[in-house]
């Protein structure tokens, strides 16, 4: 089976790691090989959360850099930072909802300008998906739900050799039953923001 | 019930590396499991805490590695199965009872795991822990794979029963906080009761015991050799003339890289799982079929090094290399492509790696280095006493915690850094080297693990130092795990005693000793000047619960601040304190009211009062 390479990258606390582990829980369900590498040691302290996802016929966890099929940001200058993941070949999805490090606040470097950084990533990548995640978490039901928004718009590009149903499936039966309704229109809004894009 | 604890053999589950070693010990019928926490060690003995619960065996939080491994040690001499889980730099703390346990050994099997951390994603160093095991001379298995690791486990405990030793079980973090698909195994129900049978002249090594002990060790040691040359888990896959000797996570990338770069009839990889001592009599005979090998291993030549003697021994001429200028490096750790070049340009053939975009023209894009919750009470901590030592000359030893975090601008509040609790210790020689004034931090947990003893000496010693120790309730960095400092009652557990950390000081007889809570800041920073004026050994402990344990306990009171119209913009607040909390919006300072908890710390700090409670939030 072919191998499809997936890197997630967010900033701690958006909830990364439970978008892999649907995917992973999903992958389960389809009979799909899976491994997965994340790295969260100081994830709940605002630092970078990166997770890698290999789908298919392989032995590693972990991607190298130009080896991605498709990269997700959950946050647009973490999207931008992690682009040496990817290739000419690669599909980016990225939220568009800035948020900034404290790094910024204190006057230790300057956020990057969001219609430069969508330029940049589409002239590296294959195409780029980019929308505001957050506006639609919140019109699913919960701000928190970003993770699922952007689980949908990966699932249409269909790179992924998973089903939308499987990953609504992996939602209700592997994630909070109290969240599972606002999940699943997530995952709906998110599927039709890519569509548009 | 905890899901590790399904009794459903043949069941699929996708578990994190760390699941997979708590379920594998868990199958194996631990009896009694006992830890420090570290990452990435973590994640296991949380996970077997909470089954402990549900479950028949022991477990304990212990107050550092040392006493962990003796807890496993006594448990295995009584005849059960114990299991000791540790980071790698743990183990340089129970070093001291490791060494001669080795001579000892276990009746029971035992188990000790590090968790070694190429790269050092959280960790200080990135000492290779293949090295004790040659050290003390005791068997060392590591894992390639998250499924292989609860298999491994479960044979690294009978592996201790054969040979009376116990064992060392290493990972990886890329091992440790992997996640894959893992069957589950049927469960062996503990032997929860030992005993104890007296045997001196085995069990107390007083020089003319220990002397007919390291005879044992060695006899046991080439046992273990024998063992691992027949080992399911050192193995050779693929044939062709060019070798590949590899272990842990590099052996799936030399398989991928085989697979990619069309080698698989062409070159056949070595795998070692078993990998103290070497199978010598099965690596000998691995470089007699090849004409040349590689060694792919993260970390230090330990497999090289021998490899080559083993050449040696056997007067083979063919080219043996790994760590070199142009193949792999001793610093951090391997990727896929990383490998695929090495064994490419190894083996002179062609491969193209794939082509990383050109970044010269991304623009430097803020660093988001991790930074202390919103509302952390370390960060008024450190606040406080950076403005009561204002005009001191300061050296600030720091220690291991979330609080290290300090050290970063703008707080600035950390100089000196080793390992657990050295932050005690190294003040008394900055005390008696230097006329600076020594200021300290250190955790309530790390006190315990560690930090006593180093104040101990500041007394007996009577250095000029004061040692701040940082009471937030809990091992907040690693977890929230608990420590002989925490209320069990808070957890819904019973049946353990609370040390109170004021009457540890005050028993020690240290002269000055000041309670703070951090919140309240200019009441702090007056009691922070008297005892940073006094001379001899003071203490400060800053007592205020973690937040994001507060959170987890649902006991925080989350009253969000924000910014009025009073604000001057000085921007005291952001600069100085540097708290996640605030964010700059058109060069104005705002408050994130999903972020901020309300500690009211800015608000104190603010010249202009202009930080006020954010009223109607909900
Ligand atoms: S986890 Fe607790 S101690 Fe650590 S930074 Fe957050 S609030 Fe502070």
């Amino acid at each position: 089976m072919d191998v499809t390479r997936l890197i997630i990258v967010a900033v701690g606390g958006q909830g990364n790691l439970l978008s892999s582990r649907v995917l992973g829980e999903a992958a389960l369900l389809a009979g799909i090989p899976v491994r997965m590498s994340e790295i969260h040691g100081m994830a709940q302290r605002g630092g970078v959360v990166e997770s890698a996802i290999v789908f298919g016929d392989a032995e590693s966890s972990i991607i190298s850099d130009g080896c991605a099929d498709v990269l997700v940001g959950f946050e647009p200058s973490e999207t931008l930072r992690a682009v040496n993941k990817c290739s000419k070949d690669t599909v980016v999805i990225t939220n568009m909802t800035p948020l900034p490090p404290f790094t910024v606040a204190i006057g230790r470097g300057v956020y990057p300008d969001l219609d430069q950084l969508q330029t940049l990533v589409k002239q590296k990548t294959a195409r780029l998906i980019a929308f505001d995640a957050a506006a639609l978490a919140k019109e699913a039901g919960n701000v928190l739900s970003v993770n699922m928004v952007l689980l949908g718009a990966l699932i249409q590009t269909g790179i992924l050799p998973l089903t939308a149903e499987q990953i609504k499936e992996a939602i209700r039966t592997k994630t909070k039953k109290a969240f599972v309704e606002t999940n699943i229109k997530a995952v709906d809004l998110g599927i039709a923001a890519a569509a548009q894009s | 019930m905890h899901k590790l604890l399904t009794n459903q053999p043949g069941e699929k589950m996708l578990l994190l590396g760390n699941e997979a070693i708590a379920r594998g010990a868990f199958e194996a019928g631990v009896a009694v499991a006992s830890t420090y926490p570290g990452t990435p060690s973590s994640e296991i003995s949380l996970n077997l805490f909470q089954m402990s619960h549900e479950s028949d065996f022991y477990f304990e939080y212990s107050t550092n590695e040392k006493v962990s491994l003796e807890v496993a040690a006594a448990a295995a001499n009584s005849g059960v199965r114990s299991f000791c889980m540790m980071k790698h730099v743990g183990m340089n703390v129970a070093a001291d009872a490791f060494m001669t346990l080795a001579y000892l050994g276990v009746k029971g099997g035992m188990v000790i795991l590090s968790a070694d951390d190429p790269f050092m994603f959280s960790s200080q160093n990135e000492q290779d822990n293949r090295y004790y095991g040659k050290f003390a001379g005791l068997p060392l298995v590591e894992p390639s794979s998250v499924a292989e690791a609860k298999e491994m486990v479960k044979y690294a405990f009978e592996l201790s029963e054969k040979l009376q030793e116990p064992v060392i079980f290493r990972t990886t973090t890329r091992i440790n906080h992997s996640n894959g698909i893992v069957e589950l195994g049927p469960i062996t129900p503990p032997q929860t009761q030992g005993y104890f049978k007296k045997d001196p002249m085995n069990l107390v090594p007083v020089p003319a015991v220990a002397r007919n002990l390291h005879v044992k060790l060695l006899k046991n040691l080439k046992l273990a050799e024998e063992i691992a040359a027949q080992s399911e888990y050192n193995f050779i896959d693929g044939d062709g003339e060019l070798g590949i000797i590899c272990n842990g996570v590099s052996y799936g990338y030399a398989k991928d890289a085989l697979k990619e770069l069309k080698l698989e009839n062409k070159a056949k990889i070595l795998r070692i799982g078993f990998s103290n001592p070497l199978p010598a009599s099965l690596i000998k005979d691995f470089l007699k079929g090849c004409t040349k090998v590689l060694i792919i291993e993260e970390g230090e030549p330990f497999m090289e090094e021998a490899v080559k003697s083993f050449a040696f021994e056997e007067k083979l001429g063919l080219t043996i290399k790994g760590k070199d200028e142009t193949l792999f490096s001793r610093l951090y750790e391997f990727d896929p492509v990383m490998v695929t070049k090495n064994i490419a340009s190894f083996l002179d053939v062609a491969y193209t790696p794939p082509e990383v975009p050109d970044l010269s023209d991304v623009p430097e894009i803020p660093q988001r280095p991790p930074n202390l919750c919103a509302g952390c009470s370390h960060r008024a901590t450190f606040y406080i006493v950076k403005q009561a030592a204002k005009g001191m000359d300061t050296i600030y030893p720091t220690d291991i915690g979330c609080y290290t975090l300090g050290f970063l601008p703008p707080l600035s509040m950390g100089d000196f850094l080793v390992c657990m609790g050295a932050s005690a210790g190294a003040s008394c020689g900055f005390s008696a080297a230097t006329d600076q004034k020594v200021i300290a931090f250190i955790g309530d947990s790390t006190f315990f693990h560690s930090g006593i003893a180093g104040l101990v000496n500041a007394v007996f010693n009577n250095h000029n130092l004061t040692l701040v120790i940082l009471d937030n309730g809990t091992t907040a960095m690693t977890g929230h795990q608990p420590n002989p400092g925490v209320e069990m009652e808070k957890l819904g557990l019973e049946g353990y005693n609370r040390i109170s950390i004021k009457a540890v000081v005050e028993a020690l007889g240290v002269p000055k000793i000041t309670v703070i809570k951090p919140f309240k800041v200019r009441k702090s920073i007056k009691a922070v000047k008297e005892a940073l004026d006094f001379k001899g050994v003071s203490v400060i402990i800053s007592e205020e619960i973690c937040t994001l344990y507060a959170k987890g306990l649902k006991t925080l009171k989350v009253r969000p601040f924000h910014i009025t119209d009073k604000c001057k913009n000085h921007k005291n607040c952001i600069n100085e304190l540097a708290c996640p909390a605030f964010i700059l919006e058109n060069d104005r300072v705002r408050i994130d009211p999903d972020l901020c908890v309300g500690c009211a710390v800015c608000a104190q700090i603010c010249p202009e009062n202009a930080i006020l409670p954010l009223k109607n939030h909900e």
